[in-house]
């Protein structure tokens, strides 16, 4: 089982880039569950999403405490919380970072282990007129993860978007090509 | 069969609802119900559910107009939470006593105060005696499959009792997992329309629920109390039912791992879940634990629960509430009231664990039945303890 805990500002879309992973995860045959941090968000605050995939039915209702992967949305979070916290020693971090993999691996407290960077904000500003970086960042994820299957990922995205499908999997197929992996 | 996706467990339920043909919904919407009844608003005003949406301004409202609605006949639901379920207590005890077959989801959550909006069973625990039957879902795909049930129950002739179904709170309504919604044909053919012997209908006007003087007070109560143990004949047989047409077997009571169990963890809820992994690791190191599951929980499946822990040296009950004042948490009173005339009968000891939203994970499982070992040997000096209380 791999347990996936996202990064990000209320508004970005943290929650929506969880549902997107279980649903891709279910349709491909695996077994998933998604959920929010329980309780009031606030827009611009910092919030965190929860993923749980595996090959097997998941029997446990348990918070994630160790996680496999951390998925940053927002460049600016490594500074202000601990991202890290809690992360397995063969876990991977993908953020989302213009920075250089020194400076990031000092943002991110002396992270040693696996690490993914795109520029998602500057993607999805080119992309989508906007800094969400939601879908960005789902690019990066499969680039860096591999847990699901890139088609079902982006069915998940034309059910999710409808008309506004094409140009989030666009600036997510632009984050699987710019993802650099450390 | 249906075809198993990713739903949002709340937004399941109410395609679960509408698979069900309601006529009436009246809701008021408090966290953590609101997506259940969001849902169901906003199929009612795209037409995908040919049903009334009453909005009313509280939850007492909300009971009073469902009351209203299934006294004429009409096929009715709602939802609530915490405090909301406290507002419609006046009317949670009407309901029964006229045998107007309401279906209602709860979504679990603690009671205000301190204010928390998470998870536990203290605002179903408050209504535990309003004589509704009450059933608890273990995880998303039984929430759904639940929902099908209680129809089904709650309307049949030989019961016209109304009908809760328990929901834990986030750890359920907000998970996103996967769950297989059946195709209609097949609910159609689980749940009959909904025919009343009685209604209201202005053209064969009756009167319902008129006062009951001294002299036949406690008859019509005992009238109530048979019709509610005969319930639980139907409660099975409609499980039954459903496994011949869905097939997914239910039962009043689960159990997981129990044979030649010495200690028996008992909870109720999704929680059950994480107890079942806490279960498998302590099988694999050798100790003999097992997990009992109550789904049905009124009318109390008296022989079933009784069945389910033959043979278990000491019974851990995990309660989700606090009774305050009394000698253990409300699933643990019971226990012990249930046991108390059963030769052989294991020791019960109760721990409260997961009010407020408090996590309870795999390891506090563990911890319960060290405890429950160590109670063998010497017996603990209050009748419960919380578990995970920061010192």
């Amino acid at each position: 089982m791999i347990e996936v805990r996202l990064h990000g500002r209320g508004g970005q879309g943290a929650v929506t880039s969880a549902e997107l992973i279980a649903v891709a995860a279910i349709n491909q045959g695996k077994y998933a569950q998604a959920f929010p941090s329980f309780g009031p968000e606030r827009r611009g605050a910092p919030v965190m999403a929860f993923v749980r995939v595996s090959e097997d039915p998941i029997r446990t209702r348990e918070k994630i405490y160790a996680p496999d992967v951390i998925l940053v949305l927002d460049p600016s979070l490594p500074a202000i919380v601990k991202v890290t916290a809690g992360l397995k020693e063969s876990g991977l971090v993908i953020v989302n970072s213009n920075k250089d993999e020194k400076t990031l691996r000092e943002m991110l407290g002396g992270w040693q282990g696996k690490l993914a960077v795109v520029d998602a904000t500057k993607i999805a500003l080119e992309e989508l007129g906007l800094p969400i970086t939601n879908t960005t960042m789902l690019g990066a994820f499969l680039k860096a993860t591999g847990l699901v299957d890139r088609d079902y990922l982006e069915e998940a995205l034309t059910e999710r978007f409808g008309r506004l499908a094409e140009k989030n999997k666009k600036a997510m197929a632009r984050a699987v090509k710019e993802t650099k992996i450390y | 069969m249906g075809k198993r996706i990713a739903k949002e467990v709340s937004i399941a339920i109410a395609e679960a609802v509408k698979q069900c043909k309601v006529d009436v919904i009246a809701a008021y919407p408090i966290t953590p119900q609101t997506h259940i009844v969001e849902h169901l608003s906003e199929l009612v005003a795209s037409g995908e559910l040919d049903a009334e949406y009453v909005t009313v301004e509280s939850e007492h409202s909300a009971m009073s107009a469902c009351l209203g609605s299934v006294a004429t006949g009409a096929r009715t639901f709602t939802s609530t939470s915490a405090q909301g379920l406290a507002l419609m207590h006046e009317i949670l005890f009407i309901a029964p006593a006229l045998r107007l077959p309401v279906v209602m989801v709860v979504a679990n959550r603690a009671l205000s105060a301190p204010i928390s909006i998470w998870n536990d069973h203290s605002d179903i625990m408050a209504e535990r005696d309003i004589g509704w039957i009450q059933t608890f879902a273990e995880n998303g795909q039984e929430a759904v499959d639940l929902v099908y049930h209680a129809f089904r129950v709650a309307e049949d002739r030989r019961v016209m009792f109304p009908f809760i179904v328990n929901i834990d709170g986030f750890n359920l309504s907000h998970m996103i997992e996967p769950i297989e919604l059946p195709d209609q044909e097949l609910v159609d053919q689980y749940l009959p329309p909904f025919k009343p012997k009685y209604k209201l209908d202005p053209r064969k006007p009756i009167s319902m629920g008129p006062v009951g003087i001294p002299e036949i007070y406690i008859e019509a109560k005992k009238a109530q109390d048979e019709a509610f143990k005969n319930a639980y004949k139907v409660v099975v047989k409609a499980w039954d039912e459903f496994e011949r047409i869905f097939g997914r077997r239910y039962n009043p009571v689960e159990t997981y791992r129990m044979e030649d169990a010495e200690v028996a963890l008992l909870i109720m809820g999704s929680l059950a879940e994480t107890a079942m992994t806490a279960v498998d690791k302590m099988r694999e190191a050798g100790k003999k634990v097992g997990l009992v599951r109550i789904r049905l929980w009124r009318p109390f499946p008296l022989k079933d629960f009784v069945k389910a822990v033959k043979g278990v040296k000491m019974l851990a009950v995990i309660d989700r509430a606090l009774s305050i004042g009394a000698t253990g948490g409300p699933v643990a009173v019971e226990a012990r009231s249930a046991l108390y005339q059963v030769p052989g009968r294991p020791r019960v000891v109760n721990f409260i664990a997961g009010l407020g939203g408090r996590d309870v994970t795999v390891e506090d499982f563990e911890e319960m039945a060290d405890k429950a070992y160590f109670y063998m040997k010497k017996k603990p000096k209050e009748p419960y303890e919380m578990i995970g209380v920061k010192e």
